[in-house]
């Protein structure tokens, strides 16, 4: 596929004034989207609660976030002495903004059926409807997420405080640790799909709900990608990163004022960004059926709805779930998510190499899970082989009591 | 489901009734003998309860009363008997509204009303005087600015009368019934009392 055809002809001003509004209204749509998510997660909460949430400021609480973020900005701004100044002042912003740039690739509408590309035309320029569609755009994806942790890991370092130090070097590990098992799923996506632009990667997806890849990878990546999502975003039952019991605050203990605000931000601009991302990657951006009236706003409405569902489900997580132990959330990464997102790669890698060659497709499967058993018997193998010779660790019976359960 | 059940859980309570209720909006009605701020009562012609005997003082817990008693002019008497408490104050910045006062005055001068919803912007207003918490010529309370009174909250202020009668008859012993209040009449018999309320018309010259 070529690239977003406003570029097509060369770059004027027109088309640079093209590309600095839609930066801004991606920027709205993630600000208003954080604005009412808060709203939404209080909301949501408190019902699960029955309690009745934030209800004072504007009709049903509406003005909640905004009050709270005039409030935030009012406050005093306190330094610890002991803070590195020039990094604790970066922090925030290191925060805030790989959680916005991420969101410039995701295609927020647009029309892929019918030998259409997805683009729209407005002022008589073609272009489509994402901020940027850089050719690989998963690795930015991935490079953004992995940015993300310098936000939090620099702002607990440069607290000069114990609690925010042991919440950063939380956040680092298992962020690290999940980071894998996303990338691994996202590969399976980007075999199905063949490219890295997520623009192509929606565009393989149109026609059918048969082409969605949560169909088309058979589910297993997407639900590593979702558990291994909600650990990058140190959301709840993952969030390890603040568990207020704990650690106060973890690595946002020491901010106060707007700097705190943006943290608070960031951590929801990501929480949309990530479900734009997954319906992206997963469930076909905007694909879903035209009733009636313009197509294009269907796509939009799809699109809005289906993310709609994972900002929901990520407070349900929030109300629901406890907290993960910090060895239990390290062997989910590393014991089951990691091996199975690795196995299922290579499970689909070896069905699309088959196909291309033309090999009988039970044989293919067949040795594909032969080898998949293989595997994950030498794994556990490992596991039981390192744990006789280490004998007794410090957990005890408690790691025991989980092994159990695993097997 | 196994893993999966709390979700259901959580999920339920969505269309379940709301326990939060919107507080100043909203009030829920008050238990009937809950503990609120404090009247001084009258006898029904007019006499003031109290008696000066500094019993609610001794027994507060929280040392928020302090009384002065006074020998009543002859000529114009405040309470029937001797003496009369010419200084009655009580902090609420240190009350804690445990009743004891209550339990322990002989002559039920002192009672407590269902209002707990007033508040003060510094420590000298929170010292309520004889002139606020004595109750009206009508038997009911004073309602001060900056409280919040609301319907029922001054009723049932009276406390339970002794054994034995204010007085000291013996006629009364054993008999455990509502005291009158001025204004509100007598309150209906309890389960356990004798519904045989104290007559009134003695309280005048009682004390």
């Amino acid at each position: 596929m070529t690239g977003d055809p406003l570029f097509a002809e060369g770059v004027d001003w027109v088309v640079v004034a093209f590309v600095v509004v839609k930066a801004l209204i991606g920027f709205s749509i993630v600000m208003v989207g954080v604005i009412f998510m808060i709203w939404f997660e209080r909301k949501v909460v408190a019902d699960m609660q029955n309690r009745i949430g934030p209800n004072r400021a504007g009709r049903w609480g509406l003005g909640q976030t905004l009050a709270d973020g005039i409030k935030l900005i009012f406050k005093e701004d306190l330094k610890p002495d002991r803070s590195d100044k020039l990094i604790f002042r970066l922090a925030p912003y290191l925060s805030v903004a790989p959680a916005f740039l991420t969101f410039t690739i995701v295609p927020i509408g647009g029309v892929f059926t019918g030998g259409n590309d997805g683009a729209v035309e407005i002022f008589g320029r073609r272009t489509w409807m994402q901020v940027a569609d850089p050719p690989v755009g998963v690795l930015f994806l991935l490079a953004m997420s992995s940015l993300a942790v310098y936000g939090i890991m620099l702002a607990g370092w440069s607290s000069g405080s114990k609690y925010p130090l042991l919440g950063s070097v939380r956040a680092t590990a298992q962020m690290v640790s999940y980071e894998a098992a996303l990338g691994l799923s996202v590969v399976a996506v980007v075999l199905i799909s063949g490219s890295l632009s997520t623009h192509d990667i929606v565009a393989a997806q149109a026609g059918s709900i048969a082409n969605w890849n949560l169909i088309a990878t058979a589910g297993i990546p997407f639900a590593i990608f979702c558990v291994a999502a909600t650990a990058e975003l140190n959301r709840p039952p993952f969030d390890l990163v603040e568990a207020e019991q704990e650690l106060v605050g973890g690595f946002h203990t020491e901010y106060s004022s707007i700097r705190f605000g943006m943290f608070y931000l960031a951590e929801f601009m990501n929480t949309i960004t990530m479900s734009a991302i997954i319906v992206t990657l997963f469930l076909g951006g905007p694909a879903g059926p035209v009733l009636f009236g313009p197509d294009i706003l269907w796509g939009i409405l799809w699109f809005t709805l289906k993310v709609m569902v994972f900002l929901f489900t990520f407070v349900w997580l929030r109300g629901t779930l406890p907290r993960f132990r910090y060895d239990q959330l390290m062997d989910l990464g590393w014991k089951r998510l990691i091996p199975l997102s690795l196995g299922w790669l290579l499970v689909i890698g070896a069905i699309s190499v088959g196909r291309d060659a033309g090999w009988s497709r039970v044989v293919t499967l067949a040795g594909a899970f032969a080898v998949g058993i293989i595997a994950w018997a030498a794994l556990v193998g490992a596991l039981r082989v390192a744990k006789l010779r280490g004998g007794e660790d410090e957990f005890g019976d408690l790691t025991t009591a989980t092994d159990g359960v695993k097997t | 489901m196994g893993y999966l059940d709390g979700f259901w859980v959580t999920l339920k309570q969505v269309f379940q009734e709301r326990v939060t209720s919107e507080y100043p909006q909203e009030k829920r009605p008050k238990p009937i003998r809950h503990h609120g701020r404090h009247v001084l009562n009258r006898y029904q012609d007019g006499m003031e309860k109290c008696i000066g005997c500094e019993l609610c003082a001794g027994v507060c817990p929280a040392r928020c009363i302090y009384v002065r008693g006074a020998d009543n002019p002859p000529e114009a008497p405040v309470s029937p008997g001797e003496r009369w408490g010419f200084v009655y104050e009580i902090n609420y910045l240190r009350c804690i509204h445990c009743d004891l006062c209550v339990e322990a005055c002989p002559t039920e001068a002192i009672t407590e009303s269902k209002l707990f919803e007033f508040s003060f912007t510094n420590r000298s207003d929170a010292i309520y005087t004889r002139s606020e918490l004595l109750v009206g010529d009508d038997g009911r309370p004073q309602t001060l600015p900056w409280e919040d009174w609301r319907e029922g909250d001054d009723q049932h202020t009276s406390a339970w009368m002794r054994a034995t009668s204010p007085n000291g008859s013996a006629a009364y012993e054993g008999r455990v019934s509502w005291s009158g209040e001025l204004g509100y009449g007598v309150r209906a018999p309890e389960a356990g009392q004798s519904g045989d309320p104290r007559p009134t018309t003695e309280e005048g010259e009682s004390a």
